[in-house]
């Protein structure tokens, strides 16, 4: 009997995994054992951290697109669909409008994240953001014409994809500005939601400094609450009013409409066992990337080692052996601390981050990992 | 033990910080004035971080019980 595993979502997450499977399982692909699906909505591969680049200019949107059948090894079976429904009962999933359905005898939610900034009154007309593709060009044209005024960064909610690059937007928007000569006409501010600079203490102690002495404004406990496009203001639920000519903000994030309709978790995310990845709600399903709350950080790092141990676990269960990898909470980030200088952290469940000096080595790092990656996706690196 | 009705509950037992707080900035977000919404956290940071951001936004925060192995925060919305 063939076993068939379907993978809900080609990002970074999905297509690693697809491609590892295709590594891993390949005897059983042969012989037509085991069937692998991935299904994705988009023809299209997304990379999301090369829009952290195009707001100043430095990279453009078609850079972080890549269609899927190249990515994704033949023995794969690429499904382009949007699924509409997840039944964990009949262990099946419905596709939108009338295209049909999959069964599966595995089924890996790899979804990633949405953005929800309906959810502040004012946000959607008055804010910009570079957490979309069409939010980051949107968002080039005000940043490149801006030359003097009120920038206002602010992380409404967490978590949200890329926990760094909050801190990275405004440091490099303060080098950015300081090049062409027009700092002193532009004042930076930024805002997080609780008492310090970032969710994570160790990262916080570091950053607090480098934005102090680079006069970078900050105000914590800022939760917004609404955005008044016309007096340009945002307001936060502890009561304080910003100003702001260009408002940049990291909107509220949430999983997706699927997994909450199908009981596998609240907010849109999959509740999972931290260590094994597998959903606590249902069997034979694993969540991994930022659909599965995990507590660490939604990155593609992380997707890329959850990755990993999903696909050593499944191929055990397929072989009749007793499944042994586990995810020990491994995230790694290069944090851009300017146009070119960057920091790089390494980090996991039991060990807490340590940022490195920032240099300008570590910048190239970044860059060069940005082009690398589609050897990544690919199950190359 | 306290007699306190809450209108909403999270648990954010084994959520690592800042996890806890802001699941119950989340909530209050939704609530309606003078709703009181309870925490339920396993995470000692949470003892310190509850009371600072309720003082901050103005809530307030009615009651802390201490349970075997977690607290119970109630946050009146103002
Ligand atoms: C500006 C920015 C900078 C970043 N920088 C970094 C960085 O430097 N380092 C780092 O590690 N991470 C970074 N990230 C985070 C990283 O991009 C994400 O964490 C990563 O993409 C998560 O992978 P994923 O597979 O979980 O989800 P995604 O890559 O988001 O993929 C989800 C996929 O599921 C598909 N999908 C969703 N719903 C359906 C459906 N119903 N039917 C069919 N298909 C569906 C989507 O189309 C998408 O292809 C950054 C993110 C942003 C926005």
């Amino acid at each position: 009997m063939t076993e068939h595993v379907v993978i809900l979502g080609g990002g970074t997450g999905g297509t690693v995994l697809a491609n590892d499977l295709a590594d891993r399982l390949e005897p059983e692909l042969d012989t037509g054992d085991v069937r692998v699906t991935l299904v994705n909505d988009d023809p299209e591969h997304v990379y999301k951290p090369v829009w952290l680049y195009v707001p100043f200019g430095q990279r453009e949107p078609d850079d972080g697109r890549r269609p899927l059948d190249e990515l994704v090894a033949d023995a794969v079976d690429l499904q382009l669909d949007r699924v509409s429904d997840i039944d964990t009962e009949a262990q099946r999933l419905q596709f939108d409008g009338s295209a049909g359905s999959v069964g599966y005898d595995y089924l890996v939610v790899a979804t990633g994240s949405t953005l929800q900034p309906d959810r502040i009154p004012g946000l959607r007309e008055g804010g910009h953001d570079y957490y979309s593709e069409s939010g980051a060009t949107e968002l080039r044209d005000e940043l490149l014409a801006f030359t003097e005024g009120d920038l206002v960064l602010s992380v409404i909610g967490t978590p949200h994809m890329c926990p760094a690059a909050p801190l990275e937007f405004v440091m490099m928007a303060d080098d950015w500005f300081r090049e062409r000569g027009l700092r002193e006409e532009v004042d930076i501010t930024y805002t997080y939601p609780i008492q310090r600079v970032h969710g994570n203490p160790h990262i916080a102690e570091w950053a607090r400094p480098i934005m102090e002495e680079r006069d970078i404004e900050v105000e914590t406990f800022f939760n917004a609450e609404s955005v008044d496009p016309e007096a340009e203001t945002i307001t936060s639920m502890e009561g304080t009013e910003l100003d702001y000519d260009l408002l940049v903000t990291i909107p509220p994030h949430a999983g997706t409409d699927l997994v909450e309709a199908a009981g596998l978790g609240d907010d849109g995310w999959v509740d999972v066992d931290k260590h094994t990845l597998e959903a606590e709600a249902a069997e034979n399903v694993y969540a991994l990337g930022d659909a599965a709350a995990t507590g660490v950080p939604n990155a593609g790092s992380v997707a890329h080692y959850q990755a990993g141990v999903v696909g050593q676990r499944l191929a055990s269960e397929i072989r009749g052996r007793p499944a042994t990898a586990t995810y020990d909470g491994k995230t790694l980030c290069f944090i851009e601390t300017g146009m070119d200088a960057a920091s790089f952290v390494e980090f996991d469940y039991e060990s807490p981050p340590s940022p490195a000096p920032p240099s300008e080595k570590l910048h190239w790092s970044k860059l060069a990992y940005n082009e690398s990656y589609w050897l990544t996706a690919r199950g190359l690196l | 033990m306290t007699d306190i009705e809450p209108d909403e509950t999270v648990d954010a037992r084994g959520a690592a910080c800042p996890g806890p707080l802001m699941d119950l900035i989340g909530k209050v977000r939704s609530a309606e004035s003078g709703d009181v919404v309870r925490l339920l956290s396993d995470n000692d940071q949470s003892l310190t971080d509850v009371p600072e951001w309720t003082d901050e936004a103005g809530n307030e925060l009615i009651a802390v019980e201490e349970r075997d192995d977690y607290n119970a925060f109630y946050v009146e919305k103002a």
